[in-house]
């Protein structure tokens, strides 16, 4: 066993958090910075911090994440690292040369109190920060909220830096995505595509985190949502916000400062959430849904009716980020699969109160938000009463392996098998990926496992 | 055929090219950590100093060092990260050090990661509590032995003391060791620090707690910094059995708490990575009168001349038989294996930077391959891995290398044994070469006119390939995807791209063959449409 000394046995836990379903804030202000076009994201802290979030990034994408350090000495934690941040602008300016660098905070910065906005106008004065080029930041502390929080700081800072209202409105429809896959966002802005809304996605890893092989490495590759479509948003008519915990403070940032008006919807995962993403989409951009968008939709529920013998009553322990586990269980729920243990670090109001809903019908069904929220409580669930499938990230691996469950891998990190950047799980064709994955799960695993005479030709 | 292919490279102009690229100070800085070789006259490299921030470094930090590295692989010791949540998961599971624990009953906490996940109200009123209760969770939910605490930097600032913390926690529960590190990443310029920083806990709270090791055979020797990756411990656990001698301690690849109390009672340490253990060595040897050489298991000869070490080391002509028989078997395959494997990689080129060590022992399997490494240099070493141990008296010591607590050992008053005197020791030296308490580093083993450079940059890195091309790069993972998208094949030497054991004659094997494929891999080959290429015409149809 590889867990052998995970039991049933629950104790009341109020300080040690086992197998966390979270990680800290600056790992998502990272990724988010990666979706501006020429955008170099920096970490002030301690040089660790830096390296564990490339590494982290590197894993999941398999592709090149660059980012900048301060590289904390103990002298920099007792004066400040105003002079450590000053000198690290100047050197990747002259050396890296990007258009805008995104400084995230550390848990150490923080704590002792650096003001990056002091830092960033000194360089400024200093000439450091060449004409046109940006240096913007947001505050990430590490004790405070999840990956997700750092996701959404940075996005709002995004908005907060950039978001410029003119007179002059334009017919655009702005995108703000959540934490997802740069094949999600391909999947949403090929669906805006064919509907033909016109939109600004932001941030947007397409062509950034699911870069081409062709033998020239580009630092700042082509995707990425440019500096001036950024600027842009804030003469867009209205915001559409996918996923609540990494979109909404931006989306209400970009409401104050340009008057955009916004909506928050789920991450468009499985039909339902889909469907509500394109009726939003139509009524905002005034655009019909075309029939091509019906056939989709009508492709998927035929491959779930064709499934459903296998789908129904199958018992779910998923755990990730609030943004995708709703939009998720609603999906298992619509397929009348039964998620009963959900659980995810990052706290959120949003799925608290969503949860209840959506489990309505489950009465057996537990979940846990935020602190001691973790993979090992939910592996406890598991010892108690056993589940038919896992969701979620690599670390399930070793619970499926224990417990001989079938495993669909979602979210972050995976680091064990590739693709996930390249095939979507969002829209109708990103549903019909997702119940594929869960049905070669369900039946791999029975071909494997079953009686030889129950081996059968046809399933 | 002549298959020989060695680029006739001048890699003198390369500090000209990248200084003039940097801010006039960080390019003045830089020149000094990329030198000329020459092993006959061995130039001074600037190593182990701050890193300039924004370079982009492949650098980490000292918590890195200490839990992720050096504590990290021991597998019966519950490792509670005390801090924010980030520094625990991003070391959950990301190094490749396997844990063999055979019998179910047996403990094994390597899948688990354990952290206090420190929330603002802890900042501001102290962590001492929240780690005070996660440590009785732990011993409530598990009964461990050895509880380890590891501090992230706002431990420190906010002046958390883990080991008040742990002493108390201790009182609490006498029967589980309980010990803490103060391993905030600010402290010292790299992992580097972590690793002394381990070394001091492990001498101070674990080495000699128990005087009765495990024994099978009539020789025992601990392998220091050995940490398991891919398995390599496990291919030097089969060697040291067959040849019929004890391993009391790896340190610390698929180790127990034992290992680490009962080290003291071997005979000989054999150091494979000098940088993250070398302090253990040589307090193993001040305290208790255990020589330490160095010692190399990667390359088919490496492996060969640190087990004949061994056997001349105990000066035992039946053993020495037995290591000689053991070669023999072994290296017929790997002998086969390498003819097979050179045809396609005679001649090739490779840079290498990774580690402390590894891009000084990994040259020794490129040059089994026929390769020339044309460039190497260490993420985190320090001069005298890059110089030799002869330059230390001269290394400066700076504010970051003094704020790592040092230690003092002395003779144990009872145990202090030395197993050989000097006299011995001397005609070891005299008559088998073997170097005591000696590492000559990696510069005396590099070509005349190689390139050698200390905490390489990605810019560095960029220039490195675009000017030599060599046909296989070697680092870690943050840039692997940057090497292979300038469809340059990428050999991970942190975690091996999965692949391993690459540590004895098997594991030479693994790598000849890994290698070999990294030669014959076509796909990059691909990187053009055909429509690219220059014979294509393009052509359109014509409608009437």
């Amino acid at each position: 066993m590889l867990l052998r000394h995970t039991t049933a046995f629950e104790i009341d836990r109020k300080a040690l958090t086992i197998n966390p379903a979270k990680t800290c804030q600056p790992v998502g202000a990272m990724f988010a910075a990666l979706g501006i076009h020429g955008c170099l994201p920096h970490s002030h802290g301690s040089q660790g911090c830096c390296s564990y979030h490339r590494s982290a990034l590197s894993r999941h994408f398999r592709e090149p994440i660059m980012a900048g350090t301060s590289s904390f000495s103990e002298g920099s934690s007792v004066f400040g690292g105003s002079a450590n941040l000053v000198q690290a602008i100047d050197t990747m300016f002259t050396v890296y040369k990007p258009e805008v660098i995104a400084v995230h905070t550390t848990c150490l910065s923080e704590t002792i109190g650096d003001d990056l906005v002091q830092i960033v106008s000194k360089a400024n004065e200093d000439g450091l920060v060449p004409e046109g080029k940006y240096v913007i930041h947001c505050n990430t502390p590490s004790y405070v909220g999840t990956h997700v929080t750092g996701y959404s700081n940075q996005v709002a800072a995004f908005v907060k830096f950039f978001s410029t209202a003119t007179p002059k409105k334009r017919n655009v429809i702005n995108i703000a995505a959540g934490w997802m896959e740069p094949s999600d966002m391909r999947e949403i802005k090929r669906l805006t595509t064919v509907m033909e809304a016109r939109t600004i996605m932001f941030p947007d890893m397409t062509d950034v985190l699911d870069a081409p092989l062709d033998g020239h490495y580009k630092m700042y590759p082509t995707g990425g949502t440019t500096i001036e479509d950024m600027k842009l948003t804030g003469d867009s008519k209205f915001t559409l916000g996918l996923g609540h915990s990494c979109t909404e403070d931006a989306c209400i940032k970009l409401d104050n400062k340009c008057k955009v008006k916004f909506e928050m919807l789920d991450i468009p995962i499985g039909f339902k959430a889909t469907d509500r993403f394109l009726m939003s989409l139509s009524r905002h951009a005034n655009v019909p849904i075309p029939q091509s968008l019906n056939d989709e939709r009508g492709r998927l529920i035929d491959l779930i009716s064709d499934s459903s013998k296998y789908l129904y009553g199958k018992r779910v322990a998923l755990w990730g980020d609030p943004d995708t586990l709703i939009p998720l269980v609603e999906f298992l729920v619509s397929m009348d699969m039964k998620p009963v243990y959900i659980v995810t670090g990052t706290p959120s109001k949003y799925f608290d109160t969503k949860m209840p809903e959506l489990l309505k019908d489950i009465p057996e069904a537990k979940f846990k938000s935020g602190e001691l929220a973790d993979m090992f409580r939910m592996h406890q669930w598991i010892k108690q009463e056993g589940v038919d499938l896992l969701i979620g990230n690599t670390y399930g691996k070793y619970i499926a392996r224990d417990e001989n469950t079938p495993f669909v891998r979602f979210g972050f990190p995976i680091a064990d098998r590739p693709g996930h950047n390249y095939f979507a799980k969002t829209g109708y064709d990103g549903g019909a990926n997702l119940v594929k994955q869960i049905m070669d799960a369900f039946l791999e695993h029975y071909d494997r496992t079953c009686l030889e005479e129950k081996v059968e030709f046809q399933l | 055929m002549e298959k020989k292919n060695k680029k006739e490279l001048d890699l003198t102009n390369f500090t000209d090219e990248v200084v003039a690229a940097y801010p006039s100070k960080v390019g003045k800085k830089r020149a000094k950590s990329i030198v000329i070789n020459d092993p006959d006259a061995i130039p001074k490299i600037q190593a182990n100093i701050r890193t300039i921030p924004g370079i982009i470094t492949q650098r980490g930090c000292t918590y890195a060092g200490c839990k992720g590295v050096v504590l990290g692989p021991t597998r019966d010791i519950i490792n509670i990260t005390h801090g924010p949540i980030g520094c625990g998961y991003y070391s959950w599971l990301t190094r490749r050090n396997q844990t063999r624990a055979d019998k179910p009953e047996m403990e094994n906490y390597i899948p688990y990661a354990f952290s206090t996940d420190m929330q603002d109200s802890n900042i501001v009123f102290g962590g001492e509590e929240k780690l005070k209760q996660a440590i009785r969770e732990a011993h409530e939910l598990f009964h461990p032995k050895g509880i380890a605490i590891f501090s992230t930097c706002p431990v420190g600032l906010i002046g958390d003391d883990v080991h008040r913390v742990a002493r108390q926690m201790k009182e609490e529960f006498p029967e589980v060791n309980i010990f803490g590190f103060s391993c905030e990443g600010y402290r010292g310029v790299s992992q580097s620090a972590g690793h002394h920083i381990a070394n001091n806990g492990l001498y101070k709270n674990l080495i000699g707690n128990n005087d009765n090791p495990k024994r099978k055979h009539k020789y025992a020797v601990n392998v220091l910094g050995e940490y398991n990756i891919g398995g390599d411990a496990f291919v030097i656990e089969d060697l040291f059995e067959k040849i019929g001698v004890d391993i009391i301690a790896t340190m610390s690849g698929n180790s127990t708490l034992e290992q680490f109390e009962t080290a003291h009672t071997a005979d000989f340490s054999l150091v494979m990575c000098h940088r993250s253990i070398n302090y253990v060595a040589e307090m193993l040897e001040t305290s208790f009168g255990i020589p330490w050489a160095k010692a190399n298991f990667i390359g088919a000869d490496a492996t060969a001349k640190t087990l004949r070490k061994v056997g001349q080391y105990f000066g035992d002509q039946e053993l020495m038989d037995r290591i000689e028989v053991v070669i023999a078997e072994e290296m017929e395959t790997v002998n086969t294996a390498i003819t097979k494997a050179k045809a396609k990689t005679e001649g090739k080129t490779a840079m290498m930077f990774v580690g402390g060590s590894r891009a000084h022992h990994y040259q020794e399997l490129f040059t089994e391959l026929g390769m020339e490494v044309l460039v190497a240099g260490y993420e985190f070493g320090h001069r005298d891995d890059y110089e030799g141990r002869r330059v230390m008296p001269t290394i400066q010591i700076d504010a970051d290398s003094r704020n790592i607590e040092e230690i003092t050992v002395v003779p144990d008053p009872t145990r202090f044994n030395p197993r050989k005197s000097e006299e011995e020791l001397a005609q070891l030296k005299e008559a088998f070469d073997i170097e005591f308490n000696e590492y000559k580093g990696m510069m005396t083993d590099m070509k005349k006119g190689t390139l050698v450079i200390d905490d390489l940059s990605h810019f560095e890195m960029e220039k490195l390939i675009e000017l030599y091309k060599p046909d296989v790069f070697c680092a870690g993972i943050k840039e692997k995807y940057v090497v292979q998208k300038m469809g340059i094949p990428m050999k991970q030497l942190h975690n091996y791209d999965n692949g391993g054991p690459y540590a004895g004659f098997k594991g030479a094997i693994n790598f000849y063959k890994d290698i070999e494929m990294i030669a014959c891999s076509t796909i990059f080959k691909q990187m053009k449409a055909p429509w690219e290429s220059e014979e294509f015409v393009s052509a359109e149809y014509v409608f009437n």
